[in-house]
């Protein structure tokens, strides 16, 4: 089997996957990172999104061995200790929320959306969660969480 | 997922090498924005996938005289956001911004996109539209004779595209009624209206989305705009629906209608 080795969440890892497994897998069955979620394994929901070398990309779309060599990081690796990244904050205060199952998700977009972006339109983090879906229909707080988080987040 | 084994070649002779060893079941991966999908869902069996990711020169944008060259690694948001495309060919830059989702666009390549040819993708309307030329690792091929139907190219086994190159035009625009959810096109128009210079001068049209064969140039609308570059000169002169495809997005009625809308449209934005 394939070897893969990968910084995640800043920590050096290796582990021996098949060809087939699916950067999601990776993280979610042997790093034990659940936070990553797999909402329609069609490439549409984006609630398994993480950065790959500073990049939102879907993790049920990309192979583990084609993320060899990478930095991940996954919405585990976002806080800092318990201080919580300024776009968590953001959909905190702005309950940018309902059942929660796509947050991660939205989390990893909004922050690789806004990053160099403290100013983006509404139309632009509409545009940004093209490939983001709240089934729960709760775009209207997530937007004003996005927009208050990229201020936050200063570019 | 079916298994297979994997491959990250490090050149493009590599590459080749691979493939060929490989033989009828082996696949090329660019972004795999498309392969990863068809292998989840099964669709496809290949006993190896050679992973053109590792290629690095096959990625890049330049521009060479009056042409940008775009490497076949080369993402969608790489071209969306590039200056020299932008400054360029504007309809391009936006084309690619248009693809997918900012997630899909990170992946995605124009290669790979071009390669798969579906007949809802938006990067062979512009190639088409724009009289782009493929650069394989064998030879160069012009984009009349590249896409040959439904997710058939003139690509032979073995062959692997490394750049396209896109004359600049002096003007076009791409305008496409996109499927809400996919963001594929429903339907999709390229216009593009070259000088007199190199290029032969005239106007090409490009319509993705629509055909039963895939991607194909509306001769009609072309003629009407090289004699008078205007919406109101290609009024009803949209392909009838008896040639085009009808599905659960939309029938070759509406298609042929929506053909006119997005033709005119991108005439107007062209300016």
């Amino acid at each position: 089997m394939p070897t893969v080795n990968l910084t995640v969440n800043g920590k050096a890892v290796s582990a021996n996957v098949e060809a087939r497994t699916l950067l999601v897998n990776l993280i979610r069955e042997q790093l034990g990172l659940t936070g990553t979620h797999v909402g329609c394994d069609t490439s549409q929901c984006g609630a398994c999104v993480v950065h790959v070398d500073g990049k939102s990309v879907k993790a049920c779309t990309m192979l583990a061995v084609q993320a060899n060599g990478s930095k991940v990081t996954t919405i585990e690796g976002l806080a800092n200790g318990d201080k919580l990244h300024p776009m968590q904050e953001a959909f905190r205060e702005h309950h940018g929320l309902q059942c929660g199952f796509c947050t991660p998700g939205m989390v990893m977009s909004a922050v690789c959306l806004a990053k160099g972006h403290p100013n983006l339109t509404e139309k632009e983090v509409r545009e940004g969660l093209e490939g983001n879906i709240c089934r729960c229909t709760g775009y209207h707080n997530i937007v004003q969480a996005v927009l208050a988080g990229a201020k936050a987040m200063g570019g | 997922m079916y298994d297979f084994q994997y491959h990250r070649p490090a050149s493009l002779a590599d590459a080749a090498k691979l493939l060929q060893s490989a033989g009828d079941d082996g696949k090329l991966m660019a972004g795999g924005q498309t392969l990863i999908p068809t292998l989840k869902q099964r669709l496809a069996q290949p006993s190896a996938v050679i992973d053109l990711g590792g290629i690095k020169d096959l990625a890049g944008i330049k521009v060479d005289g009056n042409a940008v060259m775009i490497g076949a690694l080369t993402t969608h948001s790489t071209v969306a956001s590039s200056k020299d495309v932008a400054g360029k060919i504007k309809a391009l830059a936006q084309l690619a911004e248009g693809i997918g989702d900012r997630q899909v666009r990170h992946c995605g390549t124009i290669g790979g996109s071009i390669a798969n040819n579906d007949p809802a993708a938006d990067y062979p309307a512009a190639v088409l539209a724009l009289n782009a030329t493929i650069t394989t690792n064998q030879r160069k091929i012009a984009a009349d004779e590249f896409f040959k139907g439904l997710f058939e190219t003139a690509l032979k086994p073995g062959e692997i595209i490394t750049s396209v190159s896109f004359p600049v035009p002096e003007k076009a625009a791409y305008v496409k009624f996109p499927n809400p959810a996919s963001r594929y096109a429903i339907v999709g128009v390229f216009v593009a209206r070259f000088g007199s210079g190199g290029t032969g001068g005239g106007v090409r049209v490009a319509v993705t989305g629509a055909g039963q064969g895939g991607v194909f140039r509306a001769h009609k609308i072309e003629e009407a705009l090289s004699k008078n570059f205007s919406a109101k000169a290609i009024e009803g002169l949209h392909p009838p629906a008896s040639s085009l495809n009808g599905d659960i997005h939309a029938s070759a009625e509406y298609r042929s209608h929506l053909i006119g809308v997005m033709a005119k449209r991108a005439v107007a934005a062209a300016g």
